[in-house]
């Protein structure tokens, strides 16, 4: 198990790295010039603007630039953004806490909707119950987020007024706070309980029908138990795994969600850096989604592992 | 007289034609799929609905001629006789753009799809069927791709390369292309996973041997494999359709996608945020349109992966 762990660790390591220089070169090759907002002034001499060119040493070739940007990454030096001058790293320190946050409760609250939900639909299969949630999570899954997002804005904060349109950071009060937060969270959550709920129906659906939960049957069990003892432990393996997997994509759906509702994030971070071409930021940003997925499938697998005892590890 | 006619008619058409009596022979592949995709309701319904859409936005600028860059200074942004959906901020129809952005949004859907299908066949087909150090280094490759963080990689790409294929192709066509080829290129690992897994059981069947003993060549012998794993391929196929629709939108959402002069749903959806507290229509329109064909594209991917399973029969 260990030597498992420590073998698919050694394998994300380059993975890593090849995802860094696919990035990076698709950032160097770009056309534009991405010192053109920092000496935006046409009045500033060409020989300045190559001093400067030199100072951030983009006169140098590409491979030359990558290799000194992954030494002072692996050091922990990002690099400073163009836009503002300062580290990439304290920018998304910044804005990490605010999507964490939003990120989270979205998660968990789509958690725990999927699992029961998931269950009962299963337990009751083809039911008016089963068909009626069954049907929502499909077109939940189908609904974009953005779209989501603009229609929860036109009935809560346009129609009805109860809930901000826009995220504001300066608010200190609990309930303010909370009902900001609210469609924000609503977005992300929707679209995750839907696709969550799906895969616990379907597991569920698996292991309903097979033969330890008829003989748990047989020898008197209540269905309650059957369903609640028996199969749901059997059946969370697989979706165990999936939570894992799915999380780095709540990342990426953030970016659409903290967009709408100007969510002072690392998403919105990441579109205003690409509008600025703020190279390091952009990297840094980037290299923090690729870590995320990439440590979020290794957790998958080992736990894959560590619940399922049939599974072995070579 | 003529009922004894009649009989002996009918008896000979039985002996000539025993196939009705029968109905098992002459199925192909198309026919059995059709007939029992046929029975899953929702699918026909979503098949109606999404092959309505191309047609409507295929004919329907030939009948509804309102230009969709006309500005009618008259118009209040309420439905009218001359603007069935209202017009936009600026008096343009609503109608007209929503049926000329169908166009774009659908054909990206689609075109992205072949890019992703191809891709994910060569590969796939070309892992699973060589193996050995063949099938190493593209297991690796998928492995990479499917840990790149998708959405910010597709940001960069579009927003960073934009002007240059505008420069080489013009504004509608160059964007079109960069989106599609960036979607489609980003999406095709789910594709070539399932063909690789197709190609490594299929190729020691026993009819691979047979064609092999008859001399044949690697490429002749894929060409006899590839029908073999063409369920699964159809399904992830008609399922990304889906999904390349609602990255496009999401990239126009977020105002990276295509110019405000091409209209396609999501680019619309973006338009009409600033004016959500006064013409939630303008919105709610382009918003509907996406989630409907989305919606119906993952309806007929249900009915195909139920009409192509093998382990179900008639």
């Amino acid at each position: 198990m260990t030597t498992y762990a420590l073998r698919r660790l050694l394998i994300a390591i380059p993975t890593l790295l090849v995802i860094s220089l696919v990035v990076f070169t698709v950032l160097a090759l770009a056309p534009g010039d991405p010192l053109s907002n920092l000496a935006a002034s046409t009045d500033i001499p060409a020989e300045v603007r190559e001093n400067i060119r030199k100072q951030f040493g983009l006169d140098q070739p590409v491979y030359v630039r990558y290799f000194k940007w992954l030494a002072s990454y692996i050091q922990g030096d990002w690099g400073y953004s163009y836009a503002s001058r300062i580290p990439a790293a304290t920018l998304i320190s910044f804005r990490i806490p605010t999507t964490l946050w939003v990120i989270g409760v979205a998660y968990l609250i789509a958690v725990l909707i999927a699992i029961p939900l998931g269950v009962m639909t299963a337990a009751k299969q083809y039911s008016p119950f089963d068909h009626i949630f069954t049907g929502l999570s499909f077109i939940g899954f189908s609904l974009p987020s953005f779209f989501t997002g603009v229609l929860l804005i036109i009935v809560f904060s346009v129609q009805l007024r109860w809930l901000p349109m826009v995220y504001n950071q300066q608010v200190t009060d609990p309930i303010e706070w909370l009902k900001q937060a609210i469609m924000p969270i609503a977005v992300l959550a929707l679209l995750q309980a839907a696709t969550l709920n799906r895969y616990v129906r379907a597991s569920m659906l698996d292991n309903l029908n097979q033969d330890y939960a008829r003989t748990a049957r047989a020898k008197g069990l209540a269905e309650r138990v059957v369903v609640t003892r028996h199969v749901l432990r059997n059946a969370l393996v697989p979706v165990v795994t999936l939570i894992a997997l799915q999380l780095p994509t709540v990342f990426t759906g953030a970016v659409v969600t903290e967009q709408i509702f100007r969510v002072p994030g690392v998403g919105s971070l990441l579109i205003s850096s690409i509008q600025n071409n703020d190279t390091p930021v952009i990297m840094a940003i980037v290299m923090v989604f690729a870590a995320l997925v990439v440590f979020f499938t290794l957790l998958a697998d080992l736990l894959y592992g560590i619940l399922d005892p049939r599974v072995r590890y070579r | 007289m003529s009922t004894t006619q009649t009989a002996a008619a009918a008896g000979g058409a039985a002996i000539a034609a025993p196939a009705p009596v029968a109905g098992r022979y002459n199925r192909s592949l198309v026919g059995d799929t059709w007939r029992r995709f046929r029975r899953h309701k929702l699918a026909l319904v979503g098949a109606f609905i999404y092959f309505s859409m191309i047609l409507v936005t295929l004919f329907g600028p030939l009948i509804w001629q309102t230009n969709m860059n006309d500005i009618d200074f008259a118009a209040s942004n309420s439905f009218s006789r001359a603007h069935p959906l209202g017009t936009d901020d600026l008096g343009r129809d609503t109608l007209a753009r929503v049926l000329w952005g169908g166009r774009v949004s659908l054909a990206v859907g689609l075109c992205a799809m072949l890019v992703a299908s191809s891709i994910g066949v060569i590969v796939g087909a070309l892992a699973g069927f060589f193996g050995g150090w063949m099938d190493i280094t593209l297991s690796r490759i998928i492995e990479v791709f499917l840990s790149v963080p998708q959405l910010p990689l597709l940001l960069l790409v579009i927003y960073l390369y934009r002007n240059a294929l505008v420069a080489a192709f013009g504004p509608e066509l160059g964007v079109f292309i960069l989106v599609v080829a960036v979607i489609g290129g980003l999406n095709w690992m789910a594709t070539a996973r399932l063909v690789r897994a197709g190609f490594v059981t299929q190729r020691e069947r026993e009819y691979v041997e047979a064609a092999r003993c008859l001399g044949a060549g690697s490429w002749r012998i894929i060409k006899h494999i590839l029908p073999n794993v063409l369920s699964p391929i159809i399904v992830a196929g008609t399922l990304s359709v889906g999904a390349a629709m609602i990255a496009e939108s999401t990239l126009s959402f977020l105002g990276l996608g295509f110019p405000p002069d091409v209209p396609t749903w999501g680019r619309l959806l973006f338009d009409a945020l600033n004016f959500l507290t006064i013409a939630p229509a303008t919105a709610i329109i382009p918003g509907t349109m996406i989630t409907l064909a989305v919606l119906s594209i993952n309806f007929i991917g249900d009915g195909l992966r139920d009409a192509l399973d093998p382990r179900r029969t008639l």
